[in-house]
């Protein structure tokens, strides 16, 4: 400023300006006017309109979301009760089956042991019916010995002493008794019996 | 004045503006030297005056109506546009456009008002911050808006107008929380303190909470809406006086402000949501000194 000469108009510029300067700290009354104007319009629409309506909509979506959270939760309690029941039912299942088996097994033993039982009692039938059979034989075949032994014997007798031994009577009841001795020796040794028949024979003669 | 030093003569640019820019306290080191670097008086440098447009119309009454006012005007009606459609459309599970809208709104509800106040009170202040949250970023983000290329916000109006609504808001949280005498002792007579030093210190409270904090809220977002605008416009202005007026390899330099100035304008995007954070969360640390217990 000291070294430019200074026009009339140049100091009013610089008196201008530094006005401008202050006033840009110090607002102009329209300048406040229009603000507030600004500022009360858009915190109405704010406070009025769209902070209400954007909090509705984050409650909705935070109650929704609880709400889906919460049915979740239901759905997979009700999925373990129904896990849980599966497993229980399948371990019945398996008990039972193994019930059964063992009934079955049970069961299967017990047939085979009254089917061994029966065969056993048939076996025991059949060699008893075989003894029986066997003992009727032999009593057969010893009846007829008997008879056959003694005419036999009465006739080698006969030849031997001369004497006719045809009195049935006698003849029979020597050969009855001769048998007798005969039979009571069988508990004897062969030799001892058969020495005892010729014995008794021979006393006959 | 950096002109005159170097023996160039005085300059006749001044013919084109009404305010010599060497003179005023918020010219730059870089503006004597764009003039010194040609005299023909055709490089607009951006002034005081951007602030202070003529008026449309209602001049010299308490509604006068310029173009800054019509600015704000428009960054209000898209704003409000923007967010009583977004209102409006609101559902359940939202689009793309209503995710957008939620974002910001979440950002200030989480990371401003229930950060600094916690739950229950941060729900309380969350509809005084996301208005003026979304106030400052819109008229912030005008400075950087094609056609409007100024902030809303650059002229004290505004910010005054938003401070004092903080101010208005943080006393009377504080006195409902603490009764007059009770927020005043809060305030004025810090804890733990030896006696003597509240002579010192009750003054120095009393200029805090009345008067500074409101005064450095509007002056803060003011002051960097202004230098936004300036930092801007000189390297647009110097760009298109380089490209078209200046002569030969002079014509380079215009290729260097060009890239500063679009460096400018991302950084400018950034201090508008930077400033509209600050302005919001320290209302948010405000209203929580006024109605928290002790501090």
């Amino acid at each position: 400023m000291m070294n430019s000469p200074l026009t009339a108009t140049n100091a009013d510029v610089l008196a201008a300006e530094e006005e401008t300067t202050a006033n840009l700290l110090l607002p102009h009354t329209y300048d406040i006017v229009w603000s507030l104007v600004i500022v009360v319009i858009v915190g109405l629409v704010f406070y009025r309109y769209v902070l209400p309506k954007f909090q509705a909509v984050l409650d909705e979506r935070t109650a929704k979301i609880e709400g889906g959270i919460a049915q979740a939760e239901k759905a997979q309690e009700e999925a373990a009760e129904a896990l849980k029941e599966y497993h229980q039912q399948l371990a019945e299942a398996r008990a039972d089956a193994a019930k059964t088996r063992e009934e079955a097994r049970a069961e299967g033993t017990a047939i085979i042991a009254e089917l061994r039982t029966k065969a056993q009692d048939e076996a025991s039938r059949i060699v008893e019916t075989a003894h029986r059979q066997i003992e009727a034989e032999r009593q057969t075949a010893a009846v007829s010995l008997r008879t056959e032994v003694g005419a036999l014997a009465t006739e080698l007798a006969s030849k031997i002493v001369g004497e006719s031994l045809q009195d049935s009577a006698r003849q029979s009841r020597v050969v009855d008794r001769f048998l007798d001795e005969l039979e009571a020796a069988g508990d004897e040794p062969r030799t001892a019996q058969t020495a005892s028949a010729g014995s008794s024979a021979g006393k006959e003669g | 004045m950096t002109a005159r030093s170097d023996g160039v003569p005085p300059l006749q640019w001044s013919a084109s503006g009404p305010y010599d820019l060497r003179e005023t306290p918020l010219s730059t080191p870089a503006i004597p030297l764009l003039l010194a670097a040609e005299g023909d008086g055709e490089f607009h440098a951006p002034t005081v005056a951007d602030f202070f447009p003529p008026a449309i119309f209602f001049e010299g009454t308490p509604f006068e109506f310029n173009r800054i006012m019509l600015v704000r005007f428009i960054a209000a009606a898209v704003l409000l546009t923007v967010f009583v459609i977004a209102a409006r459309r609101a559902k359940v599970v939202p689009g793309r456009f209503q995710n957008v809208i939620e974002m910001i709104l979440d950002f200030v509800r989480n990371s401003i008002a229930v950060e600094v106040l916690g739950e229950k009170n941060g729900r309380k202040y969350f509809p005084l911050l996301a208005t003026i949250f979304c106030t400052v970023l819109v008229m912030n983000l005008t400075g950087v808006t094609p056609f409007l290329n100024i902030a809303g916000t650059s002229v004290i109006g505004l910010p005054i107008v938003l401070a004092l609504w903080t101010y208005v808001m943080y006393l009377g949280a504080g006195v409902k929380a603490h009764g007059v005498g009770g927020f005043l002792k809060n305030s004025l007579l810090p804890p733990g303190v030896p006696a003597p030093l509240y002579v010192l210190l009750v003054p120095i409270e009393f200029l805090q909470v009345f008067i500074l904090r409101p005064a450095t809220l509007a002056i803060r977002l003011m002051a960097n809406m202004v230098a936004g605008h300036l930092m801007l416009a000189i390297c647009f202005a110097a760009t298109s006086f380089f490209l078209f007026d200046a002569s030969g390899g002079m014509k380079l330099f215009g290729a260097g402000t060009f890239v500063a100035g679009s460096a400018f304008f991302f950084f400018e995007i950034f201090v508008a949501a930077l400033q509209a954070y600050v302005f919001a969360i320290l209302t948010a640390v405000y209203l929580n000194l006024s109605v928290e217990a002790e501090h």
